[in-house]
Order: C-alpha cells, then sequence, then structure tokens
C-alpha cells in the first residue's frame, strides 16, 4: 500500500504544479484577448461617464430648478436609476427597451445603461457642489444684476467644479468597476473575455486573478491621477 | 430717489419688517441703526429684491420695484450692494472681480471695462492689486474692491449691508473713507451700519429701527444729542 500511495501523493502533487505553470500559461497566452477587453472595458466607463456628465449636469440644475416639471422629471430619472441595481437597468434597457427604439448592439446598450445610471449619481455630485457654494456669491451676482443663467454660467459653476472634480474621480472609478455587469449583454469587456477564457481552460485563480489584477490597475491609475489634480488644485 | 411705503416682510411666522416707511432723496446718505434682529438688514435686501416682500410698494427713480412686471435685473444695475462678507468672486482677480458686470451685463469691451476698473481702483487705492486674488487681500481691502465692483455697473444707488461689521478694527477706517469720498460726491446711499461716528458725520438723515419698525428718524444731531424715544435713548446709551 506504501508503495503504491508514494508514488500517488508524488503525482499529485506533480500534477498540481504542472496546473500551475498550465493556468500561468494560458493566462499569458491569453493576456492580449484580456487587455482587449479591458479596452472596452475603457471605452465603455469613458463614455459612460462623458454622457453621464452631460446628462448630470442638466438633471442637476433641473433638481435645483423652480419649475416643477423640470424638478419632477429630474427627480424621477434620478430616483429610479439610484433606486434600482445597474444590473437589472442594463437587463431592462437591452431586452425591454431599448428594442422599441432600434436596434442597438450590446456595446451601445452598456453605454446607455452606464450612462443613464452614472448621470443620475452625477446630478446629485452637480447638486451638492453648487449648493455647497456660498449663498453669498449668488446674492452678489444677482446684486450686480445679472440673470440667474448668467449667474450660474459666470459665478457659481466655475467654482462648483472644484468642489465637484473628486467625487466625480470616485464616480469615474465606480463605473469602472460597474461596467463589468454588461457581460450579462454580452458586450465582450474584460468580465466577459475573464468567463470566456475561465469556461474553456478552467483556470479559476489563475484567469479571475489576472482579471481582478486588470481592474485593480485601472482603478489605482485613476485614483492617483485623482489625487494629482487634487493637489494641484490645492496649489492653485 | 428711493420710496419705501408701508413694507411688510415675514420669515415663516416671524414678521421682520411691521409695515415700514421711508425714503432716499438723491445726493443723500441715510444711515439706519438699531440691534440686531431688528430689520435693517433685511429691509436694505428688499430694497434690491434679495428678499421679496409679502406687502407694500418699493419705488426706486419711479419705478416699482415691487411690482411682478418690473425686470428686476435692469433695476438692480443701478443698485449698487455691499455685502457685510464682501462675497467677492474668488475664482477671479480683483480687475476681473470689477469688470465682469459690465462685460457681462452691460457688454462692454474688454478695455472699456478695464478703463473703468483701475479708475475705480485708483479710487479706492487699490492700483497695485489688480492682478492679485481675493484670497490674497486683506478684510478691508476685499470690500473696497467690493466697493468698486458695485460702483462699476455706474448706479443711482448705493446700499451697504453693515460694510464694516466683519472687519478687523484697525481696517474699519480705510473703508469709511471710501464710502465717505462716495457721499461727497453725491452718490446716494442707504447705510445699514453700527459705526456711529460715521452716522453721524456723513448721514443726512438717521433711521432708527427695533423690532421691525422705524422708531424714530431725524438729521443725525437730532437722533443722537437729543433722542426723543425711549427706545433710542436706550440703545445709543449702551453704542456710544
Amino acid at each position: 500500500m506504501s508503495l503504491i500511495a508514494v508514488p500517488l501523493t508524488l503525482g499529485s502533487d506533480f500534477i498540481s504544479s504542472l496546473q500551475a505553470i498550465n493556468g500561468l500559461q494560458v493566462v499569458s497566452k491569453h493576456m492580449p484577448y484580456l487587455l482587449e477587453g479591458a479596452l472596452l472595458t475603457l471605452y465603455i466607463t469613458t463614455l459612460s461617464v462623458i454622457f453621464g456628465m452631460i446628462l448630470g449636469l442638466i438633471t442637476g440644475l433641473c433638481k435645483m430648478s423652480k419649475n416643477r416639471i423640470l424638478f419632477g422629471v429630474a427627480t424621477g430619472y434620478i430616483d429610479f436609476f439610484r433606486g434600482t441595481p445597474l444590473y437589472v437597468q442594463i437587463l431592462l434597457l437591452y431586452f425591454g427597451i431599448l428594442p422599441l427604439f432600434m436596434d442597438a448592439g450590446p456595446f451601445i446598450a452598456a453605454v446607455i445603461a452606464c450612462s443613464l445610471n452614472s448621470g443620475a449619481y452625477i446630478a446629485e455630485i452637480v447638486r451638492a457642489g453648487i449648493q455647497a457654494v456660498d449663498r453669498g456669491q449668488m446674492e452678489a451676482a444677482r446684486s450686480l444684476g445679472m440673470t440667474n443663467r448668467q449667474a450660474m454660467t459666470y459665478v457659481i459653476l466655475p467654482q462648483a467644479y472644484k468642489i465637484v472634480i473628486p467625487p466625480l474621480l470616485n464616480e469615474f472609478i465606480a463605473v469602472l468597476k460597474d461596467t463589468s455587469l454588461v457581460a450579462v449583454i454580452s458586450a465582450e469587456e474584460l468580465t466577459l473575455r475573464g468567463k470566456l477564457l475561465y469556461s474553456t481552460f478552467f483556470e479559476a485563480a489563475w484567469i479571475w486573478g489576472t482579471v481582478a489584477l486588470i481592474y485593480f490597475i485601472m482603478t489605482k491609475t485613476l485614483a492617483l491621477l485623482g489625487d494629482y489634480i487634487e493637489r494641484r488644485m490645492a496649489t492653485e | 430717489m428711493i420710496q419705501v411705503k408701508n413694507v411688510h416682510k415675514s420669515f415663516g411666522k416671524l414678521e421682520v419688517l411691521k409695515g415700514i416707511d421711508c425714503w432716499v432723496a438723491p445726493r443723500q446718505v441715510v444711515c439706519i441703526i438699531g440691534p440686531s434682529g431688528s430689520g435693517k438688514s433685511t429691509l436694505l435686501r428688499c430694497i434690491n429684491q434679495l428678499e421679496t416682500v409679502n406687502s407694500g410698494q418699493i419705488i426706486i427713480d419711479k419705478e416699482e420695484v415691487t411690482s411682478p412686471k418690473i425686470d428686476i435685473n435692469k433695476i438692480r444695475q443701478q443698485v449698487g450692494m455691499v455685502f457685510q462678507l464682501f462675497n467677492l468672486f474668488p475664482h477671479k482677480t480683483t480687475l476681473e472681480n470689477i469688470t465682469m458686470g459690465p462685460i457681462k451685463i452691460q457688454g462692454k469691451s474688454k478695455d472699456e471695462a478695464e478703463s473703468i476698473a483701475n479708475e475705480l481702483l485708483r479710487k479706492v487705492g487699490l492700483m497695485d492689486k489688480s492682478a492679485v486674488y481675493p484670497n490674497q487681500l486683506s478684510g478691508g481691502q476685499k470690500q473696497r474692491v467690493a466697493i468698486a465692483r458695485a460702483l462699476a455697473m455706474q448706479p443711482k444707488v448705493m446700499l451697504f449691508d453693515e460694510p464694516t461689521s466683519a472687519l478687523d478694527p484697525e481696517m474699519v477706517g480705510e473703508v469709511l473713507e471710501v464710502m465717505k469720498a462716495l457721499a461727497h460726491e453725491g452718490m446716494t446711499m442707504m447705510v445699514v451700519t453700527h459705526e456711529m461716528g460715521f452716522a453721524r458725520e456723513v448721514g443726512h438723515r438717521v433711521v432708527f429701527m427695533d423690532e421691525g419698525v422705524i422708531m424714530e428718524e431725524g438729521s443725525p444731531a437730532q437722533i443722537f444729542d437729543n433722542p426723543h424715544n425711549a427706545r433710542t435713548q436706550s440703545f445709543l446709551s449702551k453704542v456710544l
């Protein structure tokens, strides 16, 4: 028995060390495949944040409007997208709503879903930023004879944007991570490519570890960029 | 120039102005004094409609500013306002603070606005500070820039809301000097102040307010040397 047992244990060690090498080989061989996915992740993220900022600025301003319709629409939009899971929003848009209007591929649907979602969060960031500007600034601008719009454009928003940049970068990072959910509608970003690789090679630790590492490098880079911008603005 | 007729103003249940009647003639300086919470600042803020009145009329230069039909932005261009906390635009230089109104609101060219601004900076004694941002100015300098900013719109009336209350004592004088010079040029001014010396020296008329009503008004000599109202007497005995 012991004679057989020894080679057996040896053998399982040998196999597991082989597996480790195999995992490394799989990952390094398919690295370009994963990085392409990461590139798509970055595309979706960047576009979503850009559209999200436009949407967020508009709805953030509407949220502070005295006009009840604008206020109501903005509130409904923000509440819905902050109050439901992004995962569900992606499914609803891709399978439920977009097909009624257009023939949207997964990429477009992903960008639309993430933009709408981040727009709702950015709207609140914008509103908080504007409200953080001292009330006296609006009064001073209005007392000169500026219209509300002029005061916003020349006095309030230029001050709010500095307040808004740190939370906006956090939102950027959050969107980057959230884009992993669009894997469900088969947009071939990093997570889905990881999944596809895994279903072929079953190297869970190696593949998902690498996917996590790539995400981490992207978010850390953004965070460092944020720190740098903050420091530069502080010295301004 | 300014006429206030039976103005009432409440914040929620708190009635701050309980039927105010007063007036400022052209080229006149009217100083409003009184304890804190008496409604002085609210009255001033009602005049350029930073607060809307609940009832009553305010007329500036024949235009009823309390009427809902009025273009308040037009009126405000003619009514300069100086705040207790300066409210300079921190993201703009001294010069840009002053030129912003003329350029963005009145549509003046940059050159024209800058020549107005430089003239005003000379007047308030801050020629050397034109490229500086507000956070590098002292309180007194900030307030002088704020005065110049309001004057750049070439207003017919200037409202001062406790312009020296937030200043260190040694800086009060420089701001009052600028205001005094302005008064001597014939600017119509309404000044809410705790500077009794200024009210006495520069004011043509002094208005004493307490608990949302005007208790007494008259010439500085009358109010300071011979007040009739018991409230005025007790207030002055505390501050003088």
